[in-house]
């Protein structure tokens, strides 16, 4: 049967089909879809799903549920995979019982994210087995066979799709939902779960043996392809693959190709095809780790071969590849014309920019205003990774890094003997992800900053998933709602306060007590994401601007809502308006009122 | 030699719709026994930024269109149809919503929306026809204006190579069924206001 599918939820497919019961992960774009995909099938299939407070917890859930003899699977965007890295390395060497699979999709280009780290990397770090799929298809396909090959080799694998694939669709074949469960039972095993010195020397040895039983097992595997043609040659791993071969349809080319999805690579074919060729030209995204396999092999089985790719300059090392660039860099190799790209003067001309923006009526708009006003443009305002990053033209994001880093940067900038005022935004979501730690450092080790909790009950900018403030679970049951201000009292934390960002006057005052206060403090702004707040029907009034009021003074403007318009001499409020009323406060001419 | 049967851009503002539409279009060409591939943005862009997506009718490769490759430019908004011109073939069209959707850096004063005609002059001089209409006073006619893109994917069936009601059977599929009688009227509205293709 086939679907037309998102690369993530054929992954999602994929883990259904192989009976994983336990499905653990983080939000992150590219690949929120994953988790959420398995969710409508959790109840009848008797499948544990979480959205577990960060990564490293996700990846440690899943390894108690694997040795435990349930199949589980922890995912993540590939910045995620830093924070689990500490279970990840160490996991290599435990190994697993059932099948675990550990899913971290790539971003190249930065598309939604700080960094384009490539997580084949990780893979070879930790000697594991990574499987790079091309398309949805083979999403799908390597998913389900990752749990296969990890309980073949006890070993965890990972699974590394790039944001091409994860929100790319394609029909898709798909195939039965497993219905059986192994019985799980924990068996005590010191020597394999304890990783004493003493138990993890001898597990280091064991998984340095485990690597020629890697190779064996990946040497026949079909996403491994051989194409012998003439004497020039392409090997590319993933989606550049695809690429490559429509590049090579499309110039009738001559060429032998190898493809690659599985790392390490294959041997025998590779040494097969670079025995084949004189020249051959290595296609991949991102860091050349198929290049580096490809020069190693190539000392041992053809000393002469010209090797082309990231080193002599032809494939770029940053940014995603697509069918054009490699068409150009195979056109290069054959001498053939390149075709260039049309650049339209007028687009760069004339054409405004529409950079991604905070929603209308969004409430960080509106805490950061606040935030402004209390501590004046001269403070520093570290921030953190969310929605609230937008406000960036606000001048109230001078610092994001990564996840929880605005506390722990904001104490460090204290430290380092910066005195001005300190004012740290964290989101909800990220706060609990990572920031709690900062926090808890922040009181301990005496740091004088203000942190701003900007609580808008939901993860937003990855799209609105539930955390452990929230009350409710991944599948929408009822949950525990941890309360953020308990926490950060708990944490140290001797000023806290909780206030409603759209009572602008209110959010101020707040801001200047917690400048004020000698030590450290907190300011939790709380308000509803107003994308949410629509979604359950909580409807108000929208504003209007009266023109006899209105002296044109651009301050509503400048409070940069695109709900607010500047017509000739006045200010103009659009039909984005979501009847937050901040824009009314903020106005001085009292020109801006409810539409009765 | 030929690598995908028909290419598609679909491009507008984060929330007007664009993936619904793309999603619709590419589960329609596998109803009609075609393999079909679409390229999406996520995350942090559709928070009012630019949108592109792309859809390759009869294609088993990669799922980006190739920029001068586009057979079809389908933008549901004016300046974003410039934007992504360059994804144009020579011989493609572009079908144009030209209802405006001022970005955040002209509401705030700190750019300006060019008049329309500067921003399909260039339009009209690199690819074989431009087709304009405004879908969304259309949309608001069929008793919705959020029904503009239904509105764009009546004007795009009559370009496609997919059967009408494929496209129909999986617009039903794709949105609630209490909004299916506006949409078929966006749709119907669009296809009727552009005669020839």
């Amino acid at each position: 049967m086939k679907e037309y599918l998102l690369g993530n939820a054929a992954i999602a497919r994929g883990i259904l089909e192989a009976g994983a019961g336990v499905v653990t992960g983080y939000p992150g774009t590219p690949a929120s879809e994953i988790v959420e995909s398995v969710v409508p099938f959790a109840k009848k299939y008797g499948i544990h799903v979480e959205w577990s407070v960060n990564e490293k917890v996700a990846v440690e859930v899943a390894i108690g549920a694997s040795w435990t003899g349930t199949r589980a699977v922890a995912i993540m965007k590939h910045v995620g995979l830093n924070v689990a890295a500490d279970p990840f390395m160490t996991l290599a060497y435990t190994g697993v019982r059932a099948g675990l699979v550990v899913i971290a999709s790539d971003d190249p280009f930065c598309h939604s994210s700080q960094n384009e780290q490539d997580s084949r990397r990780y893979a070879q770090f930790a000697s594991i087995p990574c499987l790079d799929p091309a398309d949805p298809q083979e999403a799908r396909d390597m998913c389900n066979y990752a749990f296969e090959l990890s309980e073949k080799l006890e070993l965890p694998v990972l699974l590394r799709p790039t944001t091409r694939v994860s929100h790319a669709r394609a029909d898709v074949e798909v195939g039965q939902i497993e219905e059986e469960r192994s019985n799980p039972e924990f068996v005590k095993n010191p020597a394999r779960w304890v990783m004493l010195p003493v138990h993890a020397r001898p597990r280091h040895t064991e998984l340095l043996k485990k690597q020629d039983r890697i190779r064996a097992a990946l040497s026949d595997v079909p996403w491994n392809r051989l194409v012998l043609r003439g004497d020039l040659g392409i090997i590319a791993s993933g989606i550049s693959g695809l690429y490559a071969e429509e590049a090579i349809k499309q110039l009738e080319a001559d060429i032998s190709i190898l493809r690659i999805g599985t790392f390490p690579p294959p041997d025998g074919l590779c040494s097969e095809f670079l025995e084949h060729v004189s020249k051959v030209m290595v296609i991949e995204e991102l860091e050349p780790v198929l290049e580096e396999y490809v020069e190693r092999l190539a000392r041992v089985c053809n000393s002469d071969l010209e090797i082309l790719g990231k080193r002599s300059g032809h494939i770029p090392r940053e940014g995603e590849l697509d069918s054009l660039i490699v068409r150009n860099a195979i056109a290069e190799m054959f001498d053939l014309p390149e075709e260039e790209v049309l650049s339209l003067k007028e687009a760069e001309e004339i054409l405004p920019p529409r950079p991604p923006a905070l929603c209308p009526g969004c409430s960080h708009r509106a805490t950061y205003y606040a935030m402004r006003k209390a501590f004046g443009k001269d403070a520093i305002f570290p921030s953190d990774i969310g929605c609230y990053t937008l406000a960036v033209p606000m001048g109230t994001i001078d610092t994001c890094l990564c996840m929880g880093a605005s506390i722990t940067v904001g104490s460090g900038i204290r430290f380092g003997g910066e005195e001005r005022d300190i004012c740290c935004s964290i989101g909800d979501s990220t706060f609990l992800h990572t920031g709690l730690l900062g926090l808890l450092n922040a009181a301990y080790n005496k740091a004088r900053i203000t942190v701003a909790i900007l609580d808008n009950s939901t993860t937003a900018m990855t799209g609105h998933q539930p955390h452990p403030g929230t009350g409710f679970t991944v599948s929408g049951e009822k949950a525990k709602a941890v309360s953020i201000g308990t926490l950060a009292k708990a944490l140290g934390a001797d000023f806290v306060e909780t206030v409603d960002p759209y009572d602008i006057d209110a959010t101020i005052e707040s801001f200047k007590r917690a400048r004020e206060f000698p030590g450290l403090s907190v300011v939790i702004a709380r308000q509803a994401c107003v994308t949410n707040a629509r979604r359950a029907g909580i409807k108000r009034r929208p504003f209007m601007v009266n023109n006899e009021n209105c002296n044109g003074c651009r301050e509503c403007v400048e409070f940069g809502c695109p709900a607010i318009e500047f017509d000739e001499d006045n200010a103009r409020i659009n039909s984005l308006c979501s009847g937050c009323g901040v824009c009314a406060q903020i106005c001085p001419s009292n020109a801006i009122e409810v539409v009765e | 030699m030929k690598t995908s049967e028909c290419d598609i851009i679909v491009v507008g503002v984060g929330g007007q719709g664009v993936i619904l539409i793309s999603n619709i279009i590419g589960k329609a060409a596998m109803k009609a026994g075609y393999p079909a591939r679409g390229a999406e943005t996520h995350g942090m862009a559709q928070r009012g930024g630019s949108v592109i997506s792309h859809i390759r009718l009869g294609c088993e490769f990669g799922p980006l269109v190739p920029a001068g490759g586009a057979e079809i430019l389908l933008a549901l908004e004016p300046a974003e149809a410039l934007r992504y011109a360059h994804y144009l073939s020579e011989d493609g069209i572009a079908l144009v919503n030209t209802n405006p959707v001022l970005p955040i850096t002209v509401t705030t004063g700190q750019s300006s929306y060019p008049p329309l005609e500067e921003i399909l002059a260039p339009l009209q001089r690199i690819c074989r026809s431009v087709k304009t209409l405004n879908a969304t006073k259309l949309a608001a006619k069929a008793g919705n204006p959020q029904a503009m893109n239904v509105v764009m994917l009546g004007v795009l069936s009559r370009y496609i190579p997919l059967p009408e009601d494929m496209l129909i059977e999986s617009l039903s599929e794709s949105i609630p069924a209490k909004f299916l009688e506006v949409n078929r009227r966006a749709f119907e509205l669009g296809k009727s206001e552009i005669e020839e293709a």
